[in-house]
């Protein structure tokens, strides 16, 4: 039987550890700190732990001015509303002079699920990604969450990592080592590559080994750090096959999908692009499984897409197996 | 009773700073002489009175620290700087061009002596907020100054931030309103009346104090009474008048941010030069 695991136990695992390690390492939190895991930090280190109230923008602006006396703070809520209730600050007081906050956004995606859209950040990577300075994380499984956020501690600049809390299976290598701007390729293969960040990791494996019984070979690659862009692995793995397809729990508009289409089309690669996510539109109270299904998330629906978009590579290779 | 010598020499101080303040503006550009000439008085007393301050050393862990929530007044802190030597009079007259250190706004990363970034209102107080939490954890004892525009009082967060400091006890907190009545396009108190402003600050768990604003020795009578605060932190509202100084700016909400045409740079130039001239001469 697979452990699933979702990624904000991970997270709140690690900063408790981080808390042991790091005497500079301060959380702060907006009401949310069961949530959000950071529960375990306040209760080992009430004095580094800050319940802000339900007061994000007050929560970010004070994290600043916490770093700018040479502290490491962590500040969590929903991935909805940090980057959204708290844009301005998070811009003007932490970005644009580099201060080493670490925002860290819980609940990401659809499948926040049944609270609806006013909680489904759909957009949050988007926000984050066009801010100079931030570097934009993401990891896919419990393995990635807890290096990404021991990490985090020794970035000189200021991060936005997400969060979910959707079980997820581990996906990433025993041997895996995660490192800031750097993609990893979890499988091969020449039809199709599949670029994917977050709980799309496991969905877009599981999606290439359905297109593996088509006899479709696709790569899978996490990317889990949005910003900065692994661009010579994405450029190269590219290249390698004749459909490059990214799946996210983001819309497609300003998330990963856009990051990639940005990279490979400046460095002249000209593939077909499929862009797998929310298209476009707000989400609605289900079941996390259910909003995936609707949206076409689930490794089904994206094995389906990738198989439609390559129409004459399926029919050549059934073909192919028929004379067999 | 004060020392009739060391207010005199704030009120030089004051004087120099408003003359430096609108020579480095200039004619015909666009900035924010209002404000900036209105917290002329508390930005003196607080860099050249009572702050622990080095200018040698800007980064000195145990500094007091002055944060600028009204960030279009920074003109005010610029100059109080290069008074005392953080960085160059000569750059002054960099203030908004291209390359220059000197932003429109505050950019601590870019100019020595500036704390905070600031620019967007009302975020301000947080950060100071997050500076007296940083010198309480890691155990290091300065005082933090924020001065907050009175329309900056609109945004949400100052309030945010106001409970905050009161419950946490940050007394080591004192917040200046620069309560000159008047923001971008009229009076402070027009879309959202601010009054009683001091029974508000009261009601959040400040200790309040209301002054006149460019009177030199109030000033520093309250700044020394924040400091005797130890179970609350400390608000100072001081009642100023927009363009302070200068006869054709003072009370005009036209001038927030505004150019002033060349005849007028001259007016304003002499009337702070006569006034500065004035003041020196009451020394001797």
């Amino acid at each position: 039987m697979t452990t699933l695991t979702e990624t904000r136990f991970a997270y709140g695992d690690a900063l408790l550890k981080l808390g042991a390690e790091n005497r500079q390492v301060v959380v702060l939190d907006a009401d949310l700190y069961k949530s959000t895991r950071t529960v375990l930090f306040k209760e080992a280190y009430p004095d580094r732990f800050f319940d802000m109230g339900i007061s994000e923008a007050d929560m970010v602006s004070t994290a600043a001015g916490l770093a700018s006396t040479g502290l490491i703070p962590y500040c969590n809520s929903f991935a909805i509303f940090l980057p959204g209730i708290c844009y301005v600050p998070i811009r003007t007081q932490i970005a644009y002079p580099k201060l080493p906050v670490r925002l860290v956004g819980s609940s990401a995606g659809l499948t926040q699920g049944s609270d609806g859209a006013s909680h489904q950040s759909l957009e949050d990577i988007s926000l984050m990604r066009g801010l100079p300075n931030l570097t934009v994380l993401s990891p896919a499984d419990d393995l990635e969450t807890t290096q990404m956020t021991l990490a985090t501690a020794a970035l000189p600049g200021p991060v936005y990592m997400r969060v979910g809390r959707y079980p997820v299976p581990r996906v990433m290598p025993d041997d895996y080592h995660f490192q800031v701007g750097k993609a990893h390729v979890l499988r091969s293969g020449g039809d199709a590559t599949i670029f994917a960040t977050g709980h799309m990791v496991w969905k877009a494996l599981e999606a290439a080994d359905l297109l593996d019984r088509a006899h479709i070979a696709a790569s899978v690659v996490n990317v889990s750090t949005i910003k900065p862009l692994d661009v010579s692995l994405i450029c190269l793995i590219a290249h390698q096959a004749s459909l490059v397809v990214t799946v996210e729990e983001h819309s497609i508009i300003g998330g990963l999908g856009s990051a990639i289409a940005e990279c490979l089309l400046e460095n002249g690669n000209s593939r077909r692009l499929l862009r797998l996510g929310v298209r476009d539109v707000f989400g609605e109270s289900g079941s996390a499984d259910e909003l995936l299904e609707k949206h076409g998330l689930q490794p089904e629906s994206i094995a389906a897409s990738i198989q439609a978009a390559l129409p004459r590579l399926v029919t050549r290779k059934q073909s192919a197996m028929n004379e067999e | 009773m004060r020392d009739e010598g060391t207010v005199h020499q704030l009120k030089l101080k004051a004087a120099e700073m408003r003359l430096q303040i609108v020579r480095m503006m200039g004619a015909d550009k666009v900035h924010h002489f209002g404000g900036s000439l209105s917290s002329a008085d508390v930005i003196t007393a607080l860099y050249f009175y009572k702050m622990r301050y080095d200018p040698a050393r800007p980064t000195w862990p145990e500094r007091d620290r002055f944060v600028m929530s009204k960030g279009h007044s920074v003109p005010a802190q610029y100059v109080a700087l290069a008074m005392l030597g953080v960085f160059s009079r000569d750059e002054l007259s960099t203030l908004k061009k291209l390359g220059s250190r000197l932003q429109g706004h505050p950019a601590m990363h870019l100019t020595p002596g500036i704390e905070a970034c600031t620019g967007a209102l009302g975020e301000g107080l947080s950060y100071a907020n997050g500076i007296a939490l940083g010198g309480r954890v890691q155990g290091l004892h300065f005082r933090v100054y924020c001065l907050i525009g009175d329309g900056e009082l609109h945004e949400g967060q100052i309030w945010e931030a106001a409970m905050t400091t009161a419950q946490r006890r940050l007394n080591n907190v004192v917040a200046i309103i620069d309560r000159n009545r008047l923001k971008a396009m009229d009076a402070s108190d027009g879309p959202k009346v601010l009054e009683p402003l001091a029974g508000r600050w009261r009601s959040f768990g400040w200790a309040v104090r209301e002054i006149d604003g460019h009177d030199m020795c109030a000033i520093m009578d309250a700044l020394d009474w924040a400091e005797q605060q130890s179970n609350k932190p400390s608000l100072i509202i001081a009642s100023t008048i927009k363009g302070k100084g200068v006869s054709f700016l003072e009370g005009q909400a036209g001038y927030h941010n505004a150019p002033i045409n060349p005849d007028q740079f001259a007016r304003a130039l002499t009337e702070l030069e006569s006034n500065l001239h004035t003041l020196a001469e009451a020394q001797l």
